[in-house]
C-alpha cells in the first residue's frame, strides 16, 4: 500500500506542531476520503462501521448519476445533436463547468471554516455541490452558479453551524436564492435551451395555455426541457430505487410526497380548478426530483416517524397547490420543500409531546 | 456616568439595533436605498433626542401611573412635527417612507429610552442619550441601505456606481428578507468583534 505510507509520512506535517498544522482539517479529510478511520470512540457505547457521513453521502451522488446522465444526454437531445453520443458528449460539456464552479466554490468555503473552527471537514458538500448544477436551468451563467453556491454554503449552512446543523436544505436554498436574484436569468421562456432555440418548459406551458405539447411517455423518460436533473422521472426512480435499497433515504417521506402530490391534484381536478390530470404533475417540473433528493434530506426533514409522514404530505400537497393557483410561481417544489423545512422541527416537537401525553395517561390508566 | 461613555456606549457595544434588537421592523422596511433610510436616521434621533430631553425636565412633575400616557403624548407630537416637516421640505422622501414616519411612535427604542434612561436622569445627559441612541440607529440603517442599494439596484444616492460596468442587479436584496440577512451579517461581525456579547 504505497499510498498509506505516504499518508502517514507526511502525517506529522500536519497535525499539532507540525510545519503545515493549520492545514489540519484539509488533511484530515482527504486521509479519511481515501482510507476508512482508524480512530476509536474513547467514550459511551457508539456503534462505528465503515458507513460515516463520506460513504452515506457516495451512496446519495451514485443515485443521482442516472438522472445526471440522462439530463446530459437531454440537453443535446433538445439542442437537436444528432446521435445518442454525440448528444450526450454536447450536453456533459455544457454541464461540466457548472459541476466544477460549485464544488470549487463550496468546498473552498467549506474548507475555509472547518480550518478556522477546528472542526473535521464534513463532507456533506459533497451532495450538495452536484444537486445545485442539476436544478438550475443549463443557460445559467456560471457567475449565478458561483454566488448561489457561495450563499447557500455561508447563509444556509456555516452559519447555523456546519453540515447537520442547517435548517434549510442547501441545494434548495441556492436555487431559491438564484430565482429571486436573478429572476430573468433563471425562468421564463429563453433559458431553458442550450442553443439558440427558446420555448417554455412543460409547466410553463400548462401555467399559461393549461396543456403541454409533451406526451406523458416523452415527461417519463426525459425528453421534455427543464433543469438538467428533473426532467427523467425513469432515472429519477432509478436513483430512488438504490436509495430506499441501502437504506439511506426515508421510504415513508417519499411515498407520503407522492401521495401528497397525488391527493391534491384529484381534489384540484374534482373541483374542476384544472383540466390538467392529476399524474402528469408527478412527471413534469421538479416533483419527482424534490421527493426522491430534496425532502428526503435527512437533516432538513422531519425526524420522528408520524411527523415524517406529515412532513412528506404537507410537501407533495403545497406543490401542487402552489402550481395550481398561484400563477406567479409555475413550480412549487422548490418552494413547498424550503417551506416545510422550516415547520418539520416544528411538527417533530407536537409528535413527541403527543406521545409523552399518551404515555402519561397511559400511566394514570394503571394507577 | 460619564458623558463620553453615555454618548459612544450607545454607538456600538449597547447598540439599539444589533444588540438589544429594537427597531428591526423599520430597519427592514426603509432600507431600500440610500437617502429614505438617512432621512428615517436622522427623523429617529430627532424624535428621541427630544422625547428624551422633555421628558426628563418633566420626570419630577409626572405621576408614576399616568407616566407612559405623557410620554405618548410628548412622543407622538414630536413625530407629527417630523411628518410635517418632510411633507413640507422633503415630499419625495416622505412619500417614499409613507407610514414608516408616522410609526417611529410605536418605534421601541424611543419609548425604551424614555422608560429606561430619561426619567431617571438629568436633560442633558437624557438628550445626549437620545442623540447617540438614534444615531446608533441610524448608522445601521444606512449601513443595510448601503448594501442594499449597492448590490440591488447598483447605485448610492441614486447615482450610477457600478450599474456601469456590467453589474447585473441583485433583486433578491431589494426584498425585505435580504435586509434581515444584512442585519444578521453585521450582528455576526459585531459580535465575533466583541467577544463579551458572546451567548453562552
Amino acid at each position: 500500500m504505497g499510498l498509506r505510507n505516504l499518508v502517514d509520512k507526511i502525517k506529522p506535517t500536519f497535525s499539532e506542531g507540525g510545519k503545515l498544522s493549520f492545514l489540519h482539517s484539509t488533511f484530515e479529510g482527504f486521509e479519511t476520503f481515501l482510507f476508512v478511520p482508524n480512530t476509536t470512540t474513547s467514550k459511551g457505547a457508539h456503534i462505528r462501521d465503515c458507513n460515516d457521513i463520506k460513504r452515506v453521502m457516495i451512496v446519495v451522488v451514485v443515485a443521482l448519476l442516472p438522472a445526471l446522465l440522462m439530463g446530459m444526454y437531454n440537453i443535446g437531445y433538445q439542442a437537436d445533436v444528432e446521435g445518442i453520443l454525440p448528444a450526450f458528449w454536447f450536453g456533459f460539456l455544457k454541464m461540466l463547468p457548472m459541476i466544477i464552479v460549485s464544488y470549487v466554490v463550496g468546498l473552498a468555503i467549506e474548507f475555509t471554516f472547518a480550518q478556522k473552527r477546528k472542526h473535521e471537514i464534513n463532507e456533506g458538500f459533497l451532495v450538495s455541490g452536484l444537486l445545485i448544477p442539476m436544478v438550475m436551468p443549463i443557460t445559467v451563467p456560471l457567475w449565478i452558479v458561483a454566488l448561489s453556491t457561495a450563499f447557500a454554503v455561508i447563509i444556509g449552512k456555516e452559519v447555523f453551524g456546519g453540515t447537520g446543523m442547517n435548517v434549510f436544505n442547501p441545494a434548495l436554498l441556492a436555487r431559491a436564492f438564484a430565482f429571486f436574484a436573478y429572476t430573468p436569468q433563471i425562468s421564463g421562456e429563453a433559458v431553458w435551451y442550450a442553443d439558440s432555440t427558446t420555448g417554455a418548459t412543460a409547466l410553463e406551458q400548462l401555467g399559461t395555455t393549461g396543456t403541454m405539447q409533451w406526451s406523458a411517455l416523452d415527461a417519463f423518460i426525459g425528453l421534455i426541457p427543464g433543469s438538467v436533473g428533473e426532467t427523467s422521472t425513469a432515472a429519477i426512480l432509478i436513483g430512488a430505487a438504490i436509495l430506499l435499497f441501502t437504506g439511506v433515504a426515508s421510504w415513508r417521506i417519499m411515498l407520503s410526497v407522492f401521495v401528497g402530490g397525488i391527493a391534491f391534484g384529484y381534489l384540484f381536478n374534482a373541483v374542476g380548478m384544472t383540466e390538467f390530470p392529476a399524474y402528469y404533475h408527478l412527471l413534469v417540473g421538479g416533483f419527482a426530483f424534490g421527493a426522491v433528493f430534496m425532502a428526503t434530506d435527512p437533516v432538513t426533514s422531519a425526524q420522528t416517524n408520524a411527523g415524517k409522514w406529515i412532513y412528506g404530505f404537507m410537501v407533495g400537497a403545497l406543490a401542487i397547490l402552489i402550481r395550481v393557483v398561484n400563477p406567479a410561481y409555475p413550480e412549487g417544489m422548490m418552494l413547498s420543500i424550503l417551506f416545510m423545512n422550516a415547520l418539520a422541527p416544528t411538527i417533530d416537537y407536537f409528535v413527541v409531546e403527543r406521545n409523552i401525553a399518551r404515555r402519561k395517561k397511559l400511566i394514570k390508566n394503571v394507577k | 456616568m460619564k458623558l463620553s461613555k453615555n454618548f459612544s456606549n450607545p454607538l456600538a457595544a449597547n447598540n439599539p439595533v444589533i444588540v438589544q434588537i429594537l427597531g428591526i421592523c423599520s430597519a427592514l422596511a426603509v432600507t431600500v436605498k440610500l437617502e429614505p433610510a438617512f432621512v428615517m436616521g436622522l427623523s429617529v434621533t430627532f424624535v428621541t433626542a427630544f422625547s428624551n430631553l422633555v421628558m426628563s425636565l418633566m420626570r419630577n412633575g409626572v405621576p408614576s401611573r399616568i407616566r407612559i400616557i405623557v410620554q405618548l403624548v410628548v412622543i407622538a407630537t414630536l413625530v407629527i412635527v417630523v411628518d410635517q416637516f418632510l411633507r413640507a421640505y422633503m415630499y419625495d422622501v416622505s412619500k417614499q417612507l409613507s407610514v414608516y414616519v408616522g410609526l417611529i411612535i410605536t418605534n421601541c427604542i424611543v419609548m425604551g429610552r424614555v422608560e429606561a434612561f430619561a426619567l431617571g436622569n438629568k436633560p442633558w445627559d437624557a438628550f445626549v442619550d437620545g442623540v447617540a441612541n438614534g444615531l446608533g440607529y441610524a448608522f445601521i440603517l444606512v449601513l443595510v441601505a448601503f448594501f442594499r442599494e449597492l448590490f440591488g439596484s447598483g447605485t448610492l444616492f441614486g447615482f450610477d456606481v457600478i450599474a456601469r460596468f456590467g453589474y447585473v442587479n441583485n433583486s433578491l436584496m431589494l426584498f425585505p428578507p435580504m435586509a434581515l440577512i444584512i442585519v444578521g451579517i453585521i450582528i455576526w461581525v459585531h459580535r465575533s468583534i466583541n467577544k463579551d456579547l458572546q451567548e453562552k
